[in-house]
């Protein structure tokens, strides 16, 4: 009987004593848990996605709940996830710009050519490390299709050898603009306003060789704003979202028919 | 005991016992964690820090609890008990008092409450003591941590095998697990010529 006995005492007393040293452990060690972070992470969508800035949906739970953030950075989660989180907060409404991820060219195969021959890895990142890219156009979009890759909600669609983004379709997690190597895609507003479709920053001779389109620089459309919304800055003209009154003005004076009117 | 035998000891554990390359214990998280650099690193430290503690702790419970009273045979069950018992409490202690090291190794210490090379070096350590009776705690703990680094030398090893393989044109039915077995068993190879280096060296 000792034989069964005593080898059962032992384990079970060795058992025993380490629940009992794990338990006192647990009560004298706990950390306190951040409750309102928990919540807050419930109605956060848990893509992880980071396009608020903070590492994943923990880490702007976090943030939101020291008073770090502001609620209405999540785009995937949109209003109202913004909403949800605002009420946990106690901080009342805020206001959700709707974004979308827009690509800043507009140069495909009519407007530009391919400066070579290209049997590489099918990636616009690889052929870019190849003497800038196999477009004609060194800022321009290539059309090979490393943002279509990543965009996990089939908003991007790359036609002509141009990629374009459907505004409806584009949860603003800003992995497109990550993956594109010559950096066209950015956020801008979801509203009625002109948008320039190029990036090109050489003169408006060297714009006008390599492609059709491409922005040279001529300021029209600087001089039509009457709301000061368009600058030129490097040969290349940029609208301010937040001037923008969508008047349409400089897209009409455009010589180059680059710019475009985005619609809400 | 000389410096040269527990040099030579924590040296042996690394170049000719390894753990995984020639032992073959802790294979799961050798596959598992080993396809990042950084993340191989991390759960490599938790499992050294793991190693050594747990021996620290079964080494005196099984000579002077489990062979006074002959219940040797006990050694797996009690082991795990405790292993599993003091990665719990090590998580404790390191979420309230190191926070930074718990947010970089607290997800993998779940993982090493069961982990084979863990339970493995405890074990195995008392067998040698068992054959060599100057083979003592101390031994015994410089032995656990050299099986920690020679696990971690595997992994980082093996991490950049593997991040060599993924820019790899593998044939289609060897991708994935296949081609990563093939590859671990080449590294294990390559650790075989390492017999007999220690002996030398120490002589």
């Amino acid at each position: 009987m000792d034989k069964i006995l005593i080898p059962v005492l032992i384990v079970a007393g060795i058992g025993l004593l380490a629940g009992i040293i794990l338990a006192v452990a647990s009560a004298i060690m706990a950390v306190p848990k951040d409750e309102k972070a928990e919540a807050i992470l419930e109605v956060l969508p848990g893509a992880n996605c980071g396009a608020c800035g903070f590492s994943g949906c923990s880490g702007y739970a976090a943030a939101l709940s020291k008073g770090e953030a502001q609620p209405g950075l999540c785009s995937p989660g949109g209003e109202a996830c913004a909403k949800a989180c605002a009420e946990l907060l106690g901080t009342g409404d805020v206001a959700v710009e709707k974004k979308t991820a827009l690509v800043h060219c507009m140069g495909n195969y009519d407007c530009t050519s391919d400066k070579m021959r290209y049997d590489g890895i099918d990636s616009c990142a690889a052929s870019t490390l190849l003497a800038g890219g196999i477009s004609s156009c060194r800022y321009g979009c290539m059309g090979m299709g490393d943002c279509a890759a990543v965009c996990e909600y089939g908003a991007i669609n790359v036609c002509n050898g141009m990629a374009s983004i459907d505004p409806a379709k584009c949860r603003g997690c800003a992995k497109c603009t990550a993956a594109c190597p010559k950096g066209l895609i950015s956020f801008v507003p979801l509203k009625k306003q002109a948008v320039v479709r190029c990036s090109n920053c050489d003169k408006g001779a060297e714009t006008m060789k390599v492609c059709k389109v491409g922005c040279i620089g001529c300021g029209k459309c600087m001089k039509a704003c009457e709301v000061g919304a368009v600058k030129v800055t490097n040969f290349c003209a940029k609208v301010d979202p937040a001037k923008c009154i969508g008047c349409g003005k400089c897209a009409e004076v455009c010589p180059r028919h680059v710019i475009t009117m985005l619609d809400a | 005991m000389s410096l040269k035998f527990l040099v030579g000891i924590f040296l042996a554990a690394i170049l000719t016992e390894n753990y995984i390359l020639n032992k073959f214990l802790g294979i799961c998280p050798f596959l598992g964690v080993s396809k990042k650099l950084n993340t191989a690193f991390g759960m490599s430290c938790a499992v050294t820090v793991v190693m050594v503690i747990a021996t620290a702790v079964t080494w005196p419970v099984y000579t002077y609890v489990l062979v006074p009273l002959n219940l040797d045979y006990l050694q797996t069950v009690v082991f795990i008990l405790i292993i599993a018992a003091l990665v719990q409490l090590l998580e404790t202690v390191m979420h309230k008092y190191m926070p930074p090291l718990y947010n970089a190794l607290g997800i993998y210490l779940p993982l090493i409450t069961t982990n084979c090379a863990v339970l493995g070096v405890t074990m195995l350590v008392l067998e040698k003591g068992a054959e060599n009776p100057s083979f003592g705690y101390l031994a015994s703990l410089v032995n656990a941590f050299g099986a920690g680094i020679g696990f971690m030398v595997a992994m980082v090893i093996f991490a950049g095998v593997r991040e060599r393989l993924e820019l790899c044109d593998v044939p289609n039915f060897l991708k994935g697990l296949p081609i990563t077995l093939i590859a671990a068993s080449l590294v294990a190879v390559s650790f075989l010529g390492f017999n007999g280096i220690i002996d030398r060296l120490l002589a």
